[in-house]
């Protein structure tokens, strides 16, 4: 992302923004409530708001693009609040996640795979989603951008409101998908030290403007940095 | 007695087919938009039009028919991509006065293409399919529409193309996140509402006769259908004009007579929203201001 200002309507919430993710690399963005974090997110995958700038993926430029066209390409969007289709069962969720594919044969295999990552949306199959606990709705929601075999994945909160076990067990999982299949990930969090743990990069916000970048070390080692922006 | 009854409650059904797919129609519409479709009786009325002029140049019934279907998918569609779609964000007001527009310009639109003269529109069933309780096109009206509802339920359940137009209906945001293309979506449902009211309105034909305002008093029965079996919930809305159609009938033989029988279906409309608004079988919907 180069020049990337985000705005909803006349309000500017995200001012000259820089930012890249580097390829099969987990990047984090930090900063407080309100710092324009989801908003960045919405900018990539051009939801609800108005961009300007210019967002590359794989050297294409997609700022403009419809969301499904960005989709499409490979990025998939986890938002905050999950984004789940109440209404639907789990497996329709996920089958879903799938239904822009053209190689329709794999999909009962990644399907099988997605179960293996998280075996309780598997025992939950045919429930609607909407019965789900939050935990559970988060892993369909991680699970059905799995299905879209994306190269580079926006995750937005994952961890909100989500019991800390329940946190670790997708944030182990995450990695997993980061290391095995070479997925990109940007992902937002509140939960800092965890997010620092698991990224190597990280990007700091506050109120829509980039104030510190590099390798996550110089948040992790730098104390004042973390009380001024992190509180801890 | 006995007989009376039985027939007045089977020709009840017969004539709640017409009120179930106009039903599920509306429901359709709604659950995608959330505004009710008020043109479209016109629209299926139009369509009947459509089937009974090539029936005429000579087309044999059910190729009409299917023709006729096609056009009103095709129309349906139109309306929604050319116009409804502009109305987007507009204010319910707004959006109500687009359809009520649209159903009086549908319906000069045919009583100019057509006149205003009363029809008769043929059926395509043997007379010998009646019994002592039903006439063969009340038979075959229910059996048409029953096959119509099975279709529809099969694409939607267990196609991928009908997953991801519920999908869409239920969640437009999320679903553009997993890659699909919303409005294409919305535009197929209102291809499939507006096949869906062309079988009404060609089955309804023959017994209500071919005129512009042929659907007038039906779309009345069609929302008492989809609110006594819930405006969010498809199948309750078939269900519901089934029952309307047996409500209305027996009402109209034992209660208030035939005069009144269109005055049923504002009870139930009445009745419904003050009683229960979901419907029999909708879910009520909590909304978190």
């Amino acid at each position: 992302m180069r020049q990337v200002s985000v705005a909803y309507g006349q309000s500017r919430v995200v001012h000259d923004l820089d930012l890249s993710v580097i390829e099969g690399e987990i990047t984090t963005l930090l900063g407080a409530n309100g710092a324009g974090k989801t908003t960045v997110l919405r900018a990539i995958s051009n939801m609800h708001v108005r961009v300007s700038g210019e967002i590359r993926f794989s050297g294409q430029r997609i700022d403009g693009w419809q969301t499904e066209d960005i989709v499409r390409l490979g990025i998939g969007h986890v938002p905050e609040g999950r984004g789940t289709i109440t209404q639907l069962t789990v497996e329709e969720n996920l089958t879903l996640g799938a239904c822009t594919r053209g190689d329709r044969n794999s999909v009962a295999g990644d399907l099988e795979r997605v179960y293996s990552y998280f075996p309780r949306l598997k025992e939950r199959r045919r429930q609607q989603s909407g019965t789900l606990s939050g935990g559970e709705q988060q892993m369909l929601a991680i699970g059905r951008a799995l299905m879209l075999k994306p190269k580079f994945l926006l995750l937005d909160e994952p961890s909100f409101g989500l019991a800390p076990l329940v946190v670790r067990e997708i944030f182990g999982i995450l990695r997993r998908i980061n290391m095995e299949d070479a997925v990109s990930i940007l992902l937002v969090e509140q939960n800092a030290s965890l997010a620092l743990d698991l990224a190597r990069d990280v990007y700091l916000l506050e109120t829509g403007r980039v104030v510190l970048n590099g390798p996550t070390s110089i948040v992790k080692n730098n104390a004042s940095v973390r009380r001024a922006y992190l509180g801890y | 007695m006995m007989d009376a009854f039985l027939h007045q409650f089977l020709s009840g059904l017969a004539n709640g087919s017409i009120y179930a797919s106009i039903g599920l129609a509306l429901v359709m519409i709604f659950q995608s938009t959330h505004h009710i479709n008020f043109a479209q009786g016109e629209q299926a009325m139009f369509s009947a039009y459509v089937a009974l002029t090539l029936i005429k140049a000579g087309f044999p019934y059910w190729a009409a028919f299917v023709l006729a279907l096609g056009f009103a998918f095709v129309s349906g569609m139109a309306i929604e991509r050319l116009i409804i779609r502009r109305f987007n964000r507009a204010p319910v007001l707004t959006v109500v006065i687009v359809f009520l527009g649209l159903l009086f310009i549908i319906n000069s639109l045919a009583g100019w293409l057509f006149t205003y003269n009363v029809q008769t529109f043929p059926s395509p069933f043997p007379p010998g399919l009646g019994n002592r309780f039903l006439a063969a096109h009340e038979i075959g009206m229910i059996a048409v529409t029953l096959v119509m509802l099975l279709l529809i339920f099969l694409f939607f359940r267990y196609t991928s193309l009908g997953l991801m137009m519920r999908a869409a209906a239920y969640n437009p945001d999320a679903s553009r996140l997993v890659g699909i293309r919303v409005s294409h979506m919305l535009a197929l449902g209102w291809g499939v509402a507006g096949a869906i009211g062309a079988v009404a309105a060609i089955m309804a034909a023959p017994i209500v006769y071919m005129e512009p305002n042929m659907m007038g008093g039906v779309l009345l029965y069609g929302f008492a259908a989809a609110l006594l079996g819930g405006i969010n919930n498809p199948w309750g809305a078939a269900v519901g004009g089934f029952l309307v159609g047996v409500i209305e009938n027996l009402a109209g033989a034992y209660v208030v007579g035939t005069e009144l029988k269109l005055s049923v279906a504002l009870i139930i409309i009445v009745v419904v929203l003050v009683t229960s608004p979901a419907g029999l079988f909708g879910r009520p919907i909590v909304t978190r201001v």
